[in-house]
């Protein structure tokens, strides 16, 4: 079976868990930017982790399935529609052959997610599905939807078996604000910055401007000061850069002093620019579900708390199936 | 009166390119379905069409303001 895409939405990409174990030759991991949401959506579905859901941002597709099918909307809030009727997100969907899904203007954060039973069945590229749209590979085509398109879903899992629960409870579902706290571990150059520069950075409030992506988000706020220093050899000739290096998943730079960006799923994995701290694992999810204007504070955690952070969730998530009655 | 709403967040153009004439005015009879200005949000820019018929009443958002999903961008006068 297939969904035919009659409009992409703005930027529809087929994604899942991501495609690790090449960022060392420059392949970012790419998948779901909110894998909370899009596991959820998944475990609703009767589908693993694993599966490819579809990833909306800002405006969603409209599209029919060619053969009944299962469905589940999970992520940002947003009016989801089946043949013009409106139909509850975070909740299992039956949809009949021809039905037509659309969705109304999104009202708050920024992607929702379309998971279906069987996942949508794109080939693996380097043992992914995820759509890497700057460097054209995985999802379909390695690229963003367009009209026409004739997207592949696959066969149902385990005999189309499907979780006991049909909606995922209320307190399991991600709050959407427009203030975030993202906690964040410093290093590698915080010690780069002046006692001025690190105060703005954990201080100060940040807001997301409307030049944020994929590849990272861009913050304007009270800027930052670097200490003096002669540039050693090899790198820039502004304070914020460095010899080049390698960039962790999450990491903050701040050229120039004035904008900081997180560094998020599709980013590139080195360059010469000073990171001063990294988002924990944990927070990635939150960063990516933040729209342009939310007010934003970064708050510096040790690594011990950002590991506890990390199976704090990893247990959330597994309650949350555990109230589906999913696996 | 009705309102012309952007569907998404990013920065409001009243014209399709730097030096070139807006997509509408004050004043102007608009249709269903016409352009009436773009929103840029990851480098792409999606046109704003009225979904209703009339007389452009007044603009909401200025030039180069940035919009949220839901936001009045155009007052239309239907008729």
């Amino acid at each position: 079976m297939a969904f035919d895409i009659k409009s992409p939405g703005l930027a529809t990409t087929v994604q899942d868990q991501g495609r690790t174990g090449h960022y060392n030759v420059g392949i970012p991991q790419s998948g779901s930017m909110d894998q909370y949401s899009a596991e959820l959506g998944n475990a609703l579905v009767g589908n693993t982790a694993r599966e490819a859901v579809l990833e909306c941002t800002y405006l969603g597709p409209t599209l029919t399935t060619d053969q009944d099918a299962v469905v589940a909307v999970t992520g940002a809030p947003v009016e989801v529609k089946v043949n013009g009727q409106p139909r509850p997100q975070w909740t299992r969907l039956q949809l009949a052959a021809g039905d037509e899904v659309s969705f109304g203007v999104i009202q708050g954060g920024t992607r929702y997610y379309i998971a279906v039973q069987g996942g949508i069945d794109v080939p693996e590229v380097l043992g992914s599905r995820s759509t890497y749209s700057l460097g054209a590979i995985g999802g379909f085509q390695g690229r963003k939807l367009e009209a026409g398109d004739h997207v592949p879903v696959g066969t149902p899992l385990d005999g189309g078996a499907l979780p006991a629960a049909e909606a995922v409870p209320e307190e399991f579902r991600p709050v959407f604000s427009k203030e975030q706290e993202v906690r964040i571990v410093l290093g590698l150059y915080d010690h780069r910055l002046t006692d001025e520069g690190l105060e703005n950075l954990l201080n100060g409030e940040w807001k997301v401007t409307p030049v944020a992506d994929r590849m990272g988000l861009r913050y304007s706020g009270p800027g930052v000061k670097w200490k003096e220093r002669e540039q050693p050899f090899g790198a820039g000739s502004d304070p914020s850069n460095i010899v080049d290096a390698g960039y962790a998943v999450g990491s903050i730079q701040i050229p120039g002093g004035t904008q900081p960006i997180v560094l998020h799923r599709d980013a590139v994995s080195g360059g010469g620019y000073a990171m001063v701290g990294t988002v924990i694992s944990a927070d990635m999810d939150l960063v990516a579900r933040a729209a342009p204007g939310t007010s934003t504070r970064f708050v510096a955690v040790s690594l011990e708390e950002a590991l506890a952070a990390r199976k704090e969730l990893s247990e959330r998530k597994k309650k949350a199936k555990a109230a589906l009655g999913a696996s | 009166m009705a309102n012309i709403v952007s569907p998404l967040p990013g920065i409001f153009y009243r014209k399709p390119g730097p030096g070139k004439p807006p997509f509408a005015n004050e004043g102007d009879t608009i249709e269903v379905g016409q352009t009436v200005g773009i929103v840029e949000i990851m480098k792409q820019f999606t046109e704003i069409q009225s979904d209703v018929a009339g007389v452009l009443e007044s603009f909401a958002v200025n030039e180069g303001d940035m919009v949220n999903p839901g936001d009045t961008i155009i007052v239309v006068r239907e008729g």
